[in-house]
This record gives structure tokens, C-alpha cells and sequence, in this order.
């Protein structure tokens, strides 16, 4: 076929295209302008902080920072102790959560329109809403006073994975209900088991999307900070003892912004997890987008 | 309706008193069937939409079991074997089954879909033996000169009719008695379609061939005998050519003439 090109009125046209490519062009941008000066800013205050030791050692006391500050010196040590604490609380907590919340999110795939599951859906959207702070309350009541009789971080895990854990049932719901049902006729045709049918056909083909659920609902946790207050407290050493209070990049924050000694590490401490966080969010978008089946 | 019932000899199938409601006490998708099905050839299941040809097409190899709440009565024997009393893995391997839309397992190498009823189901096979049955199955289905060179890349990178012709040879893969196909060519074009019948026609000296169809110059082309069903009922069923040319039942050829469906 030809192609037709269509001349009456061109210039007109070019104009009106122009004003509106600009239209879009501007509102893009105002969408996101917050993130570029969030980072902005962060990057401005935060990068002079950020050095080897920066990811090395742990923070400093009060008192080491108001002498190098007094000297004119870059305040000494790092966030080490609120970086290895995240990544133990964290890991801990997807442990817990992504083999409950994969199964749980099968099951209510697997009973569309059951009264039990049903139940569960409504249970894991409460749970979604519940109010970080009010998780940590009761993880302290539960976990600290019961369990580990201290502060600890099996206790700020168990707080995170109550979070993650109906993100996570949610994704794998939604991801398993794209997967075409023709796709599990095939298996069935081929005599296939049922369980064998999630583990070699379900799971495998929604492998990226139940990843991208797994890093979204982790980058949501990464900055929590109100349940941590009252279920891991904080370390001012670096700790891998799931039983001991340990710190955490959000509680650093926190700690730094009420010591008027170390208020200028809150910036370099809040790019590294916006960092972090943004580089999650990354990846899992280049995950589902490299690996959908479509 | 033992009067539309044409003789076959030693029967692949036979499908005696079937009857399906997919509720207990609801209406019968298929009602009281009894057909026997001729070894290595095509035979056709036609009729309007609803009359139960694709839950019919399921009973025999148990498919239609994924309701929880159907009722099944009657027999269906494969070479004289109860197939009700069969693993469904062992049916499944003996009668395959294709779908309306091809449906390659997308996580899989053109190769792995082949032999997927293998993988799926945890059975070894010695390299040799893998890539026998996977040069063989593309050839039967006339595959293997268009993707000798990428059989390890992705089956859904194929075209619709190839896909297609795909799930066939993932059906022979298991070198099974019979194969069923519900609509194969409904999602194809044109010339896919004339060459998955080709290949269809190619397939019946060694296979048996069960085919629901809507389109009934292809169950004129290709089939050897066919079916006619009407509201779950087997209206008629006969040789081909004489139910197109000489229809014993007025709905037949009600339905032959475009009168409905
Ligand atoms: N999952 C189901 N639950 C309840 N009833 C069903 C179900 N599937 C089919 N039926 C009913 O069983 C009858 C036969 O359906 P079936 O799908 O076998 O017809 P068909 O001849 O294959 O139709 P089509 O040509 O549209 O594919 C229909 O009345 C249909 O409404
Ligand atoms: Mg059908």
C-alpha cells in the first residue's frame, strides 16, 4: 500500500502538534520534578559525607562528632552498623514472608471465589492497612517481650514481614492471573500433576513478576522506621545477632536528625536508602519488562 | 440412536452411554453417546455451538474432571481398557490433546516444549533418546526444517500456525493412540490452516485423529467419518461423505444446509 500523505492544512497541524507535544513535555516534567530535587538536594548536602569509611565503620558518638566538627573536620566513621542491620532485618524478614506470602497468593488463585479465601483477601488487605507503628506495638508485645526478652532484630523482622507479606500475596495473586489458563490446560493434557503444574509451569512462567513483587514490597520495608523504633531499637556497633537490639539505616537517620552534633549525616544517610530504594525499583522494572511473557 | 451408529472393527475408542452434566441434577451437556472411533483415520464432531462437542472431546481423556462438580456416567474404553480406570498420567500419554489457541509454554525452548510432557512429569531420558523424539516429533509435524537452526530459542517466537504445529508435535512426543484437537484452526489464518489440515491428513496413518470443528468444509476435507451433535445429543453419525451427501436426520441437514449454528 501507498502511503498517503495528507498536505492540506500542514502547517496548522504542525503547530497544534507542537503545542501539545509541549503540553505533554511540561507536565512530565512537573511529575517529576519533586524526585530530581529530592535527590537534588540529597546529593548536594550528602555527597561531601560519603566516603570508604562512610560504608565501613559505624557511626560515630556524639562526642567524636563535636570535636571534629569544632576542628572544622568531616564528621569520622560511617552508617556500617545501620547498613549490615538493615540488610539482617531485611533478609530476615523476606525469608519469613516470601514462602507465606507465595503460597498464600497460590491458594487464592488456586479457590477463586471460596469463602476461606476470601477471607484471606480481606485479611491481607486490613493487614496492608494496619499502621506501621501499631505492627511494631504489637511485634514488641509479641516478639520482644515473649521471645527474645530484649530488643532485638528478629523482632523488627517480624514487624517487616507482617508488612511485605500481603504485598507480596497480592503480586503473586495478580501475576498468576495474567498467566493464560490455556497454558495450564497444556500441562493437564500432558497427565502433569498438579503440584507440578505450580511448581514447573506457574511459578516458571511468573518467575519475574513474583520477583518484582518480592523487591517492591522490600523496598517499601527498607525505609520503615516507626516499628523498628520500638522492635530493634538501635546498636551503636555493628550486630549479627538476630537476638540483640541492632540498628538500622532509618534509625540512624532518626538518631542523627535529634543529635544536633550529627544532624548533617541525616543527608548523606538518606541518599544512600533513596539510593538504595531507587535502585531497587529500577531493577525490578527492567526485570518485568525483559521478562514478561508477552 | 443405534441406527446411526456405522460398524467399525476393532475400535480405538469406544465411547458406550456417555452422559455429562457439569452440575449433579443440572441438564447433560452430553447425553447417553455411544460411538465407536476408527483406528487411523480422522473422524469429525461437529454441530452448533453449546451442543457439548468440546466437553465430549474431554471426557476421553478426562480433561472435563477439572470441574469439581461434573458427572460423569457411562464408559469410555481405549483398546478395550477402562479409561476411568487409568492413572490420567497413562491416559494422558496415550491420548494428547490440542487446544483451540496454541498454547507453547512460554518459559521453554522450542526444544523443551517438545519433550514437555517428559520434563513436566520428571521422566529421564538419555540425550540421545531427547533428541530423537524431538527430530522426529518436528518432522512428523513438518517443523523441523523451520527451526533446526534455533530449536533453543523461546516457542513463542514462532508464528501462530507454527506454534500450532508445535503443540501437535508436543502431542506425539509421547507417541500416543489417539490425538484430539479442539478447533486447532480456529485461531490461524488461512493458509496455517491449510497446513496443519495437510499435516492432519499426513498424521492419520499413523495416529488416530479426534477433531471438533466448526468448519464444516474442513470436516468435509479431511474427516473420514463424522459426528453430528445436537444439544448434547449424537444426532448422527456416519462416513463423511455420506452425511454430507445424503444426511439421515433433518436436523444434520438443517444444520449441513446453514440453517442454524
Ligand atoms: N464449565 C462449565 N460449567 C457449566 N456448564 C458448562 C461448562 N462448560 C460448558 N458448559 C455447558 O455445556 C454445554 C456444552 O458445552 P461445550 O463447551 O461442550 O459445547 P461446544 O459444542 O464445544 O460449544 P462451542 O462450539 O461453542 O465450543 C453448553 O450448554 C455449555 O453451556
Ligand atoms: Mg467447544
Amino acid at each position: 500500500m501507498k502511503a498517503i500523505a495528507i498536505r492540506d492544512n500542514s502547517n496548522s497541524r504542525n503547530t497544534k502538534n507542537k503545542i501539545f507535544l509541549g503540553i505533554v513535555i511540561f507536565f512530565s516534567l512537573l511529575t517529576i520534578l519533586p524526585i530530581i530535587l529530592i535527590v537534588g538536594e540529597l546529593v548536594v548536602k550528602g555527597i561531601g559525607q560519603i566516603n570508604l569509611s562512610f560504608f565501613t565503620e559505624a557511626a560515630p558518638d556524639t562526642l567524636q562528632a563535636m570535636v571534629a566538627k569544632a576542628n572544622g573536620e568531616t564528621i569520622p566513621g560511617g552508617i556500617a552498623n545501620g547498613i549490615t542491620g538493615s540488610i539482617l532485618i531485611v533478609v530476615l524478614a523476606a525469608v519469613m514472608a516470601i514462602p507465606f506470602g507465595i503460597i498464600t497468593g497460590i491458594y487464592l488463585y488456586e479457590t477463586p471465589g471460596k469463602r476461606y479465601s476470601n477471607i484471606i483477601r480481606d485479611i491481607a488487605d486490613i493487614l496492608q492497612g494496619v499502621p506501621s507503628i501499631v505492627l511494631g506495638l504489637i511485634v514488641y508485645l509479641w516478639v520482644v517481650k515473649y521471645i527474645t526478652h530484649s530488643y532485638s532484630a528478629l523482632a523488627g523482622s517480624v514487624s517487616l514481614a507482617i508488612m511485605m507479606l500481603p504485598l507480596i500475596i497480592r503480586s503473586t495473586e495478580e501475576t498468576l492471573k495474567m498467566i493464560p489458563g490455556t497454558l495450564k490446560e497444556a500441562a493437564v493434557a500432558l497427565g502433569v500433576p498438579y503440584h507440578k503444574i505450580i511448581l514447573r509451569v506457574l511459578i516458571p512462567s511468573s518467575f519475574s513478576g513474583l520477583l518484582t513483587g518480592i523487591l517492591i514490597s522490600i523496598s517499601r520495608i527498607l525505609g520503615e522506621t516507626a516499628p523498628l523504633m520500638l522492635t530493634t531499637l538501635g546498636n551503636p556497633r555493628i550486630n549479627w545477632d538476630i537476638t540483640h537490639p541492632t540498628s538500622a539505616v532509618p534509625l540512624l537517620i532518626w538518631q542523627f536528625y535529634n543529635d544536633p552534633n550529627m544532624v548533617e549525616l541525616i543527608w548523606s544517610s538518606s541518599l544512600f536508602l533513596m539510593g538504595f530504594v531507587l535502585t531497587l525499583n529500577i531493577i525490578s522494572k527492567r526485570i518485568s519488562a525483559k521478562h514478561s511473557i508477552h | 440412536m443405534n441406527e446411526n451408529i456405522i460398524e467399525v472393527k476393532n475400535p480405538v475408542l469406544s465411547i458406550q452411554n456417555l452422559s455429562i452434566a457439569y452440575d449433579k441434577g443440572g441438564k447433560y451437556a452430553v447425553k447417553d453417546v455411544s460411538v465407536d472411533v476408527k483406528r487411523d483415520s480422522i473422524t469429525a464432531i461437529m454441530g452448533p455451538s453449546g451442543c457439548g462437542k468440546s466437553t465430549l472431546l474431554r471426557a476421553i481423556n478426562r480433561m472435563h474432571e477439572l470441574y469439581p462438580n461434573i458427572v460423569t456416567e457411562g464408559k469410555i474404553l481405549l483398546n478395550d481398557e477402562d479409561v476411568y480406570g487409568m492413572s490420567t498420567i497413562k491416559l494422558r500419554r496415550k491420548i494428547g490433546m490440542v487446544f483451540q489457541r496454541p498454547n507453547p509454554f512460554p518459559t521453554m525452548s522450542i526444544f523443551d516444549n517438545v519433550i514437555a510432557g517428559y520434563k513436566l512429569n520428571g521422566i529421564r531420558l538419555k540425550k540421545s533418546e531427547r533428541e530423537e523424539i524431538v527430530e522426529t516429533s518436528l518432522r512428523d509435524v513438518a517443523l523441523w526444517d523451520e527451526v533446526r537452526e534455533s530449536l533453543f530459542k523461546k516457542g513463542t517466537f514462532l508464528s501462530g500456525g507454527q506454534q500450532q504445529r508445535l503443540c501437535i508435535a508436543r502431542a506425539l512426543a509421547f507417541k500416543p493412540d489417539v490425538i484430539l484437537l479442539d478447533e486447532p484452526t480456529s485461531a490461524l489464518d488461512p493458509v496455517a490452516t491449510a497446513r496443519v489440515e495437510d499435516l492432519l491428513v499426513e498424521l492419520k496413518k499413523n495416529y488416530t485423529i479426534v477433531l471438533v470443528t466448526h468448519n464444516m468444509s474442513q470436516a468435509a476435507r479431511i474427516s473420514d467419518n463424522a459426528m453430528f451433535m445436537y444439544l448434547g445429543e449424537l444426532v448422527e453419525y456416519d462416513k463423511t461423505k455420506t452425511m454430507f451427501t445424503n444426511p439421515k436426520d433433518s436436523r444434520t441437514e438443517g444444520y449441513l444446509t446453514g440453517e442454524f449454528g
